[in-house]
């Protein structure tokens, strides 16, 4: 059997086949298109390091089978960036040296960033902490990140309110 | 992962024909049914898709009070939907207190009824299991027992629901709308799972390629809202299933309780209505020394199923405590550790 799907790629319209129904989101986006940033750490939707964007909304896309996911918008780690300027939230991670090893850190940030546009957190370090808790970082990096999230949050919400001036 | 056909109806009946065929499950998130079919726990040879089916993602407030909830509604989105979090909040307490952001981001509320036990030993292929291969044994007998039945157990199988969203809905009367072959049919969710008996490998009442399309909470849900928690243990304070966990509903009028609901989870192979507990309650005043009458009365038929008699303790404790904070009222908005007994509760309610 052969299917074929289109999803939008970072903004990029892409049309991927495959031979197999059981491919992933993350196994198309590591094996078929070559963005590696989205990990796969448990593959059992247990530790959040492969987590991405699917129409503006964070999940574990290990557990996202593609075929299910035709015409998805999808947003990884990789299309993050605008050109050489991070986006506030990798800068965030890289200030309050949010990682060691870096294997969670992707996974980190896309959760952040979904944390952040749900807007259900706040600035709330408890509610910030609470809302990242599907993702796992076994360096214990966790102090660091909630604050990366946090400080993120307070620029975002900066620059929001100078595009609405 | 043993491979699958992959089939996408466009039509509910398409659906249902289609998943009444031998082998065939449905898939909407998959957030439960492709980690089982990673560890080889299930194996199902054609895959239904649902999640493109039209009508199921509305969540309708129904004229009379009650609210209708499609079956592909996401559990992120209902637990955020101001209206429902308003006027059932224990419900969405518990949504949010279960899985993890991504997770329920993505999970169904169809699917939230239709999860496996998260039983170790269903899980794990290498070990014996009723539910997994009739007939085969349990070896969570006399295994390590944190997750297990002390409520409605047999000798065949001691697993439990792992569902926080099915406690308060069980506990408010939720109703369970299905379409079969046969047409449409409706299940109180109280009778929806099922106890082991002599066939633990069936959760539910489900017939071959039935769909949950939409699960209602009837209008005389709503008047609870004022006092409505839902409470649980968990071995982290997130992203944990629960040991122990209950939702509670009071109408208080005064003092005096009017009408209870008290349901329990992580205690029984199914959410867990203790009826008994709620009828007591009624005209007694609200305060501690009846809300422990109740818990002896939700528990008085519980035994350990192995080395988990402190779970019978610890249910009845958390059964007060969610008493005690129903009673002293629904917080404006969701605590920030939802359903946490380490939330920031008034503090003489911590002594519980």
């Amino acid at each position: 059997m052969s299917f074929s799907i289109s999803l939008t790629v970072n903004g990029a319209a892409r049309k991927v086949a495959f031979d197999d129904p059981r491919v992933t989101l993350l196994d198309l986006l590591r094996e078929r298109l070559d963005l590696t940033g989205a990990k796969k750490g448990c593959d059992r939707g247990q530790c959040g390091a492969c987590t991405i964007l699917i129409d503006g909304r964070r999940i574990n896309s290990c557990l996202a089978l593609a075929l299910s996911h035709d015409g998805a918008d999808l947003l990884t780690i990789e299309g993050l960036a605008r050109g050489d300027a991070l986006h506030p939230v990798q800068a965030a991670f890289i200030a309050h040296d949010s990682f060691q090893c870096g294997f969670c850190t992707p996974g980190q940030i896309m959760s952040a960033v979904g944390l952040i546009q749900e807007g259900q957190a706040g600035h709330d370090p408890e509610r910030v902490r609470e809302g990242m808790s599907g993702n796992l970082c076994r360096c214990g990096a966790y102090v660091d990140i909630a604050d990366a999230v946090l400080d993120a949050q307070k620029r975002l919400t900066k620059l929001d309110r100078k595009q609405v001036a | 992962m043993n491979t699958f056909d992959y089939f996408r109806p466009t039509t509910i009946s398409e659906a249902v024909a289609a998943a009444a065929e031998p082998g065939a499950a449905y898939l909407a998130a998959g957030t439960n049914l492709l980690d089982l079919m990673k560890g080889g726990v299930a194996r199902p040879s054609r895959l239904v898709d649902v999640n493109h089916l039209p009508g199921l993602d509305q969540i309708e407030h129904l004229p009379a009070g009650g609210v209708r909830i499609g079956a592909l509604v996401r559990n992120a989105d209902l637990a955020h939907d101001p209206d429902f979090a308003q006027r059932f909040p224990a419900v969405a307490e518990a949504l949010l207190s279960g899985a993890s952001a991504q997770l329920r981001n993505a999970a169904t509320v169809g699917g939230n009824l239709l999860q496996r036990t998260r039983c170790g030993y269903f899980y794990d292929t290498a070990s014996a299991c009723n539910k997994r291969e009739p007939g085969a044994g349990c070896e969570a007998r006399g295994g390590d027992t944190g997750l297990h039945a002390v409520l409605g157990w047999t000798e065949s199988c001691i697993a439990t629901n792992p569902s926080d969203f099915c406690v308060p809905l069980v506990a408010l009367d939720a109703i369970v709308e299905i379409e079969g072959k046969a047409g449409r049919r409706e299940v109180p969710l109280e009778s929806f799972h099922r106890l082991p008996g002599d066939a633990p490998e069936r959760d539910s009442v489900l017939e071959p390629g039935e769909l949950i399309v939409a699960v209602r909470l009837p209008a005389e849900a709503a008047p609870f809202a004022a006092h409505a928690r839902y409470l649980k243990v968990r071995e982290r304070t997130s992203y944990a299933f629960a040991v122990v966990s209950a939702a509670a509903a009071l109408r208080i009028n005064g003092s005096a309780v009017v009408e209870a609901r008290i349901a329990l989870g992580g205690v029984a192979l199914k959410p867990w209505r203790a009826r008994a507990a709620e009828e007591m309650l009624v005209g007694e005043r609200s305060v501690e020394t009846a809300f422990r009458r109740a818990a002896e009365l939700a528990l008085a038929d519980a035994k350990p199923s192995g080395d988990n008699n402190f779970k019978i303790v610890l249910a009845r404790g958390i059964v007060v405590r969610a008493l005690a904070l129903a009673a002293a009222g629904t917080p404006e908005r969701t605590p920030a550790l939802p359903a946490s007994p380490f939330a920031h509760n008034p503090g003489a309610l911590l002594n519980v």
